[in-house]
């Protein structure tokens, strides 16, 4: 990674956390509702792999936690927190929320919210690719509780034997809910659990943003090159409850402690400080910059947007009816 | 016009949409190089290959989320379930992913996939493979729901499907695939909405859909030429959404109603249809409607079992008898 990406990646990673931790004091005030799933301390996984890949070219599916994945692909943080105050402006026109982030002109093909249902989703993403014979890739970010659902063994059978041009990351942040991986899982290395069907897979440091765009460098060309699936497993750690709605009783302080002492956003600007190329007062210039960013941009903008229109209520349940017209009567000129 | 059986109907339906746009594609189990269990895709994996023609493994709830995958990027996906039965293990995707995401998504995204899939009480098959789900479909929004009760529907149907946006769930019938009928020999596109008289009559109307207008069409002759009643049919070919119109328009006429269905009776297609009944046509009625449907059981193996848990034209007729006072 070139010095001027490290540091825009920086930015981004910054970004990234202080949005999500604005969301948090935005959900306290009630202004944001249902399940909100936060990404702070997984900041590396995403934009390193996305670094890696071409954002807003190639085709991106994942789970819940997805704020920052339509982020990192192009879609714009007004639109993201608009979405979350469910406005007309959000980017699922208040129809989706936190859980159902979509950003399709930038091919981010969506949040879903049942763990494990981006799997075959993907592996369709990848037969459209393969139909239309292009160059882009479709990478679907999962947890590794995901991989327990039946859905991840029938997709792993399904593009290994279709040789499907998708990319499989998981974020291994060491829990499903709250659950801990060894007391869920039998196997604990998920990147083995492919090897069964025949995909290539690696494990790597998923705190190292460095070190995840090193792999994923490799992952991309693999699957870009048409080799076939790859699946890609990152170690990381989520600083917040599974949603709002979690304690985290379920694990100690120390261990959340220890994990900080790893931070994604740390390791890289510690190692752009050491190498002279940022000094502690650009970092804090940084993170004021974001935050005014985040208060007068953002959150001003969802605060500020229309709720949906209630006579559009049964809008989008299907499509629009004018254009539909010569199939939903049979007479066709 | 020509006559074909109802799998040649539905091959032929598949083999001009494909021919007609590279990006139909069908997909499920043995439906390639065995030929599909119902031949509804013959020959067509010699004639489009491996790419278009696609032998899935046993794995319904994962192709049918590959098929919902490819259709967000301009794929259109014809999946065929062997047996509605296995439809359940394809829930989440059905459900919660190609009925939603054109709302969750604010209109970003759809999922115009085409599943069709046999149902129903065949030859002694048993309590897996006698399902039916149309009332599970029927009931969530943002999936239409069909059901071809002939080839020529089958075929119409089929082609109007593939070219809809909207996901389409086509109810076949396990024991309809060699029944022969007229289908039109040039393109023919059947409405998805709507619903056609099949018999027109005067005295009460029939309601039925997929293999039960057939037994609504026999008991009809026989109430016709036997006691003199003259009874309507009324094939409700869409059963989401269902042509409320059709059915007051109907009973507006006749003042009576019979629905007829395979599936069981609790929270069915005939409870719906008997409560727009209520809702639109209370006063229009001479008698309560009445409802014909299978017992509430899951289908028995012994012969004499599974005839006894499902109707038949005889029910239909006694149906209407008890309607007149005549039973």
């Amino acid at each position: 990674m070139k010095l001027e990406d490290k540091k825009r990646v920086l930015r981004e990673m910054v970004l990234a956390r202080r949005f999500e931790e604005r969301c948090y004091q935005a959900y306290m005030e009630r202004k944001i509702g249902g399940f909100l799933h936060l990404y702070p301390g997984q900041e590396a996984c995403c934009i390193g792999v996305m670094e890696a890949a071409r954002p807003g070219y190639d085709y991106v599916i994942t789970g819940y936690r997805d704020h920052i994945h339509a982020i990192k692909c192009g879609a714009d943080p007004k639109e993201v927190m608009a979405e979350l105050y469910g406005k007309e402006t959000g980017s699922s026109k208040g129809r989706g929320g936190s859980m159902h982030i979509f950003d399709v002109k930038h091919r981010f093909m969506g949040g879903y919210a049942l763990v494990g249902g981006p799997f075959p989703l993907a592996a369709g993403l990848g037969k459209g690719i393969q139909m239309k014979g292009g160059d882009e890739i479709a990478i679907c970010f999962l947890g590794d509780a995901a991989n327990n659902q039946g859905t991840f063994h029938e997709t792993m059978n399904m593009v290994a034997l279709y040789k499907l041009p998708v990319l499989f990351v998981c974020e291994n942040n060491h829990y499903g809910i709250g659950t801990a991986i060894d007391r869920s899982t039998a196997v604990v290395d998920q990147y083995k659990r492919v090897c069964g069907y025949g995909i290539e897979s690696a494990q790597c440091d998923g705190q190292d943003v460095e070190v995840v765009y090193e792999h994923a460098r490799r992952a991309v060309d693999y699957v870009r090159s048409r080799k076939g699936p790859y699946f890609l497993e990152l170690i990381t750690y989520r600083y917040r409850g599974h949603s709002m709605s979690d304690s985290r009783s379920y694990r100690s302080r120390e261990e959340e402690e220890m994990w900080k002492k790893r931070d994604p956003i740390f390791i890289l600007r510690d190692r752009l400080i050491e190498a002279g190329a940022l000094t502690q007062e650009e970092f804090h210039k940084l993170e004021k910059e974001i935050d005014d960013y985040i208060e007068n941009e953002v959150v001003r903008f969802a605060e500020e947007s229309p709720e949906p229109d209630v006579r559009d209520l049964e809008k989008y349940v299907l499509a629009d009816r004018e254009t539909q017209l010569p199939w939903l009567t049979g007479k066709v000129a | 016009m020509a006559e074909m059986m109802y799998w040649e109907a539905i091959r032929r339906a598949h083999d001009e949409e494909m021919a007609r746009d590279p990006m139909v594609i069908c997909l499920g189990e043995d439906i390639g190089v065995a030929g599909g269990t119902y031949k509804a895709t013959k020959g067509l994996y010699e004639k489009y290959g491996p790419l278009r023609v696609i032998d899935t493994p046993i794995s319904e709830n994962g192709f049918t989320g590959l098929a919902i995958g490819a259709s967000f990027i301009g794929v259109r996906p014809i999946v065929e379930i062997m047996s509605v039965n296995f439809a359940w293990l394809a829930m989440d995707q059905i459900f919660n992913t190609a009925a939603k995401v054109r709302y969750m998504s604010g209109g970003q995204l759809a999922a115009p996939i085409v599943i069709r899939s046999p149902g129903g009480t065949a030859h002694q098959l048993g309590a897996q493979h006698s399902a039916r789900m149309e009332k599970v479909f029927m009931g969530v929004a943002g999936i239409r729901v069909v059901t071809p009760s002939n080839p020529r529907q089958a075929y119409g149907l089929l082609k109007s499907a593939v070219r809809c946006d909207d996901p389409v769930f086509i109810n076949e019938h396990e024991l309809m695939y060699n029944m022969k009928g007229e289908v039109p020999d040039q393109e023919y596109f059947h409405p998805l909405e709507g619903s056609e008289i099949a018999r027109s009559g005067t005295d009460v109307t029939l309601f039925g859909y997929n293999i039960s207008v057939h037994w609504c069409l026999k008991a009809a002759e026989i109430l016709d030429k036997q006691y003199g009643i003259s009874a309507e049919v009324v094939d409700l070919y869409a059963l989401s959404p269902l042509d409320r119109e059709g059915i007051r328009r109907s009973v507006a006429k006749t003042h009576r109603a019979v629905i007829a269905e395979e599936d069981e009776g609790p929270v069915g297609v005939g409870a719906e249809i008997m409560a727009i009944i209520n809702e639109e046509c209370f006063f229009d009625l001479d008698a309560p409607p009445v409802r014909v449907h299978s017992a509430n059981v899951p289908q028995p193996y012994n012969h004499k079992l599974e005839q006894a848990a499902i109707p038949d034209h005889e029910d239909v007729v006694n149906a209407v008898l008890k309607l007149f006072g005549k039973s």
